[in-house]
């Protein structure tokens, strides 16, 4: 099963760069091709979810290869229940915009789909990863691709949009690699004390610190390092501001890949690295970082309130959402992180559902101006069905899956020792009412009333392709919504391993500097 | 005998050749030939320091590594550093000949020049006494002269010359007031010698730090470190385009190589003598705070050049602010960081150059950050490379800049310079902004008149050399890191 994963990481590597001796201009083979490629790496992934034992906790199909043996780096990878559900969203979505993509992108398509497949390769890198330099190679890979897909096929504004998506990126990630090399040489000559004096293998440093944590002072600063990075990709208020502007730039596809698998990276981060290797530092900032996840709940929904562009709107409800995400995570109860690792898929199904819905929108209309709608579910009956279902699965209806997960980190904060305060609780419940509020104010606003924009009158509705895209996500979100115990039970092990791991560390309190000379 | 012959090969080889080409140049009325004939000298010397890299110095117990009564020292340290300047000076000369048709006039002298400078670089990396590193940077230096400003009927040209020949000379000026303040203080020129003086306390502590310091001032001048970096971008920009990327990378990184012997010599840390633990944490900080304001200094100026020859003599500026981590941190890693570096700085910087000396017209145009606007739709392989190599200097994996800078940090953090760390990322995170401009300007804006047609010639093979090296290093780094850790 091992060598399923890696065949699984790297098809779609060689599908990209396969993808360079096709023919420009041969279009429909680039996107079949492509389409082929995600969908085979899609069942892998299926096989391996089917192959995986959720009553462990530990990390499976692992395999540690060596790399650079002088520094210790290896290329070690391998799925935990945290993992393999965000590698299977991950290549689950890809095929889904590459469909997108067949309409939305119509210039360059050979670039475009060959960076579509790098990026692919480099998501499920990240999330596969158990090396910290293997790890941050993959996660600075991202931006290549990301970057050329919204500055080439992006809107009007996109050169700043663009490079401010970069810079943002970067600042957070470079920290963070100053902060892998302090631990590696940390662990690696202090506590191991390797040959190397150097050490990135992820497991010997989760057990290592398991023994003798970085000293508290140090420690505040590490995790600092690596919560910046992430909480600039999660975004966290108040670093959001590259995501509105990076998600109105980018194309379709874009959107759908960035809110729903790039902002993932930044919360599995969160838990991976931060809350599992510096549990000290995470319960000693929890608070702080449940405070602004609150309020990026809360200031979120209030922007995406006022905004008269659908995809600017529905990008600030991205920055609410994931404060839920973020809020279950660091609430650190078992409920409240399995919350979040079911609302990582929630959110990357509702919200990349709206966003295709919205560019299904702009594609006929070529605005995303609120105000040019009105009365469209007149003329598109069959996408007001699922544009209504991705909206009420992303405001938290019951039955649809937003509501478990939004439900489930809500119950975690509430009881979370760590937080140990109702305010959390209470006022991010807010944010679901807000959440409702600008979600059926906007479908209102486009789907219903009198359709009295001329240009509104002979929308085409939904092609086959379109629907075909779509029923797979409403299936999804039907499943988790009715029956999330399916997925629930594959990440619950990992979780409560993680949830033990930071207890176990607040329950000793134990901050003093222990240094193995 | 034979075996200390086979040692110094590349030295032999690379001075006779040299000699002898300038010579043939007086004979033999056909171009061609001499082109080649250097392209295939260089290759021979490529070959005998690689050969010399897999013997054991210290298997010739009798001569221990030093060669020439002391003045020449053989390690691997020393091997590593040839290949490099070979690598530099072939990727020079192989883009030369058509930037030199284009632009001047194509001189043999060039090359035979270029084949001079590098024996001066290989006398700094091999030098096993004072004397030996005075003459190598000097012989290096007076070539680079002529190199910028080689140009002759061009005024920025001998500009860059005759300001490159004012400084150069104070700094060398600097480097020989401080040899000798060394040698007074230790009454040796021999490394070795004076190593060994200072472990036994024999040296006067005042005046040798005085000596270090000057040494220290000199050769920063040749690395361009602030606050001596001021010449760098004006000589860089005012020499022709493959001289600039050959200084800027051949020639930094002999400054560096000279930097690491002295440091590897002089600044002994791992002593209980405390007057010279003194002089080396004094040595070390003092690099350190150079190194910081280097790197910060160069990226800042650097964002503001709308040139792009001109942005890359500052961010080399930058880069050879990273690379000085290495050489405070002063230990194996840091040195093998620093050959790490200095390799992966070959490719992307001198890859750099060479693209722009393609694109380059007869008059210095087409270099400007609006020229290469929408370079992607007339020339889509230069602009996919181009990407590459403003990645690298930027530091995004998968490629060798990101490894390089990485094992910098290693060694910096592992050595106790985490605040020099820091610097280094808030650098880079600067350089970012203008590296990816470069990028931006070649796909996504629209240009109504690109770059036209251009001559590639034998440049092609010098840019693939960069490619392929950069990416070979980024995606395999223990291939190169192996060798380099047993310095």
């Amino acid at each position: 099963m091992t060598e399923l994963l890696i065949i699984t990481l790297f098809l779609p590597l060689l599908g990209a760069l396969l993808l360079l001796f096709f023919n420009k201009s041969n279009v429909s083979a680039l996107k079949n091709f492509s389409l082929g490629i995600s969908l085979l790496s899609f069942i892998g992934t299926i096989i391996l979810l089917l192959n995986f034992n959720t009553a462990s906790p530990d990390f499976q199909f692992y395999i540690n290869i060596p790399w650079i043996p002088q520094i210790d780096a290896g290329f070690r990878i391998g799925l935990d229940g945290i993992s393999i559900l965000l590698v299977a969203l991950t290549t689950f979505l890809t095929p889904i915009m590459i469909l997108s993509s067949f309409s939305a992108i119509e210039k360059r398509e050979k670039e475009y789909y060959f960076f579509v497949l790098l990026l692919e390769f480099a998501m499920i890198g990240v999330f596969i990863a158990l090396d910290l330099i293997l790890f941050y190679v993959f996660w600075e890979l991202i931006l290549i691709p990301m970057y050329f897909i919204i500055g080439i096929w992006g809107g009007k504004d996109k050169f700043y949009a663009t490079v401010k998506f970069f810079i943002f990126t970067v600042v957070g990630s470079l920290f963070m690699l100053a902060a892998i090399v302090w631990v590696g040489v940390y662990v690696g000559s202090n506590v191991l004390n390797l040959a190397s004096g150097f050490t990135v293998n992820y497991l010997a440093i989760y057990d290592a610190l398991q023994a003798s944590p970085i000293p508290m002072d140090i420690q505040k600063w590490i995790f600092i390092a690596f919560a910046l990075a992430f909480c600039i990709k999660v975004p966290l208020f108040p670093l959001h501001t590259w995501l509105p502007d990076a998600h109105t730039e980018a194309p379709t596809p874009g959107s759908v890949i960035l809110a729903g698998v790039l902002l993932k990276m930044g919360t599995y981060g969160l838990i991976r690295f931060n809350l599992d290797l510096f549990p000290q530092a995470s319960v000693y900032y929890s608070s702080v970082i449940g405070i602004l996840a609150v309020i990026g709940i809360i200031y979120g929904a209030i922007l995406a309130m006022v905004q008269t562009d659908i995809k600017r709107l529905v990008a600030y409800s991205s920055v609410s959402h994931m404060g839920f995400i973020v809020l279950g995570i660091f609430s650190v109860t078992s409920m409240g992180l399995q919350g979040a690792v079911i609302q990582m898929v929630n959110h990357g199904l509702s919200t990349g559902m709206l966003f295709l819905c919205v560019g299904m929108l702009y594609e006929r209309r070529h605005t995303r101006e609120i105000s040019e709608f009105g009365g469209i579910a007149k003329v598109m009956p069959v996408f007001t069905v699922f544009f209504s279902l991705a909206m009420l699965a992303s405001v938290g209806l019951p039955g649809l899956n937003g509501f478990v997960g939004e439900y489930l980190t809500l119950i975690g904060s509430f009881t979370s020792p760590i937080y140990n305060s109702w305010a959390y609780t209470i006022i991010s419940t807010t944010g679901v009412i807000f959440a409702a509020v600008y979600l059926l104010w906007m479908f209102q606003r486009v789907m219903y009333g009198q359709n009295t924009n001329p240009a509104n009158h002979n929308l085409k509705d939904l092609n086959k392709r379109e629907i075909g895209m779509l029923v797979p996500i409403v299936i999804l979100i039907l499943w988790i919504g009715l029956y999330p115990n399916s997925f629930l039970k594959v990440s619950e092990a990992s979780t409560n391993k993680t949830v033990q791991n930071v207890m176990m560390h607040k329950s000793t309190n134990n901050y003093s500097i222990q240094l193995n000379k | 005998m034979i075996n200390e012959f086979l040692l110094a090969s590349p030295l032999i080889v690379i001075s006779v050749s040299a000699i002898v080409l300038l010579m043939f140049d007086a004979f033999i009325r056909n171009k061609q030939v001499i082109y080649f004939s250097t392209i295939i000298l260089l290759l021979i010397y490529i070959g005998f320091s690689v050969y010399t890299l897999f013997i054991n110095p210290t298997q010739f117990g009798n001569i221990s590594g030093t060669y020439l009564g002391g003045h020449l020292s053989f390690s691997t340290f020393a091997s590593i550093f040839d290949i490099l300047f070979g690598i530099a000076g072939l990727i020079a000369i192989l883009s030369a000949k058509e930037y030199n048709e284009k632009a001047f006039k194509n001189y043999n002298e060039y090359y035979s020049l270029i084949l001079l400078s590098i024996v001066g670089m290989t006398s700094i990396a091999h030098s096993g006494s004072l004397l030996m590193l005075f003459l190598g940077v000097e012989l290096m230096s007076i070539t680079f002269y002529v190199l910028a400003g080689f140009f002759r009927t061009k005024s920025a040209s001998i500009e860059a010359a005759i300001k490159y020949f004012f400084l150069g000379s104070f700094a060398s000026a600097f480097l020989l007031f401080g040899i000798s303040f060394v040698y007074g203080s230790s009454s040796s020129i021999y490394f070795a010698q004076i190593s060994e003086s200072l472990l036994t306390s024999a040296v006067n502590p005042l005046y040798f730090k005085i000596g270090v310091g000057l040494l220290i001032v000199g050769l920063s001048f040749k690395v361009a470190a602030f606050p001596f970096h001021q010449w760098a971008p004006d000589v860089y920009f005012g020499s022709p385009t493959i001289s600039a990327g050959f200084l800027s990378t051949a020639g930094k990184i002999a400054a560096l190589a000279g930097f690491v012997v002295v440091f590897k010599n002089l600044v002994l840390n791992s002593t209980t003598d405390l007057n010279v633990l003194h002089t080396s944490e004094l040595a070390r900080n003092i690099l350190a705070i150079i190194s910081a304001c280097t790197m910060l200094i160069g990226n800042i100026t650097a964002i503001s050049q709308t040139n792009i020859k001109r942005m890359l003599a500052y961010s080399s500026v930058a880069h050879a602010g990273y690379i000085l981590m290495g050489i405070v941190s002063n230990s194996v890693e840091g040195y093998s960081a620093v050959a790490y570096y200095s390799l992966a700085y070959i490719f992307m910087q001198a890859g750099a150059f060479a693209i722009l000396s393609v694109l380059e017209d007869k008059d210095g145009n087409n270099i400007s950050l609006d020229d290469f606007k929408n370079l992607r739709a007339t020339h889509p392989i230069l602009a996919a490379v181009m990407t590459c190599f403003m990645l690298s200097l930027a530091g995004i994996p998968p490629f060798g800049g990101f490894f390089g800078k990485y094992f910098l940090f290693v060694s910096s953090i592992k050595a106790g310079y985490t605040w020099l760390t820091i610097v280094a990322v808030i650098a880079s995170i600067i350089s970012m902004y203008f590296y990816i401009r470069v990028i931006l300007n070649m796909y996504f804006q629209s240009n109504d008149s690109p770059i036209g047609d251009v001559k590639i010639g034998n440049s092609k093979i010098a840019i693939a050399i960069c490619i392929i090296g950069i990416i070979a290093i980024g995606i395999y780094p223990n291939l190169f890191y192996n060798l380099f850790m047993i310095i």
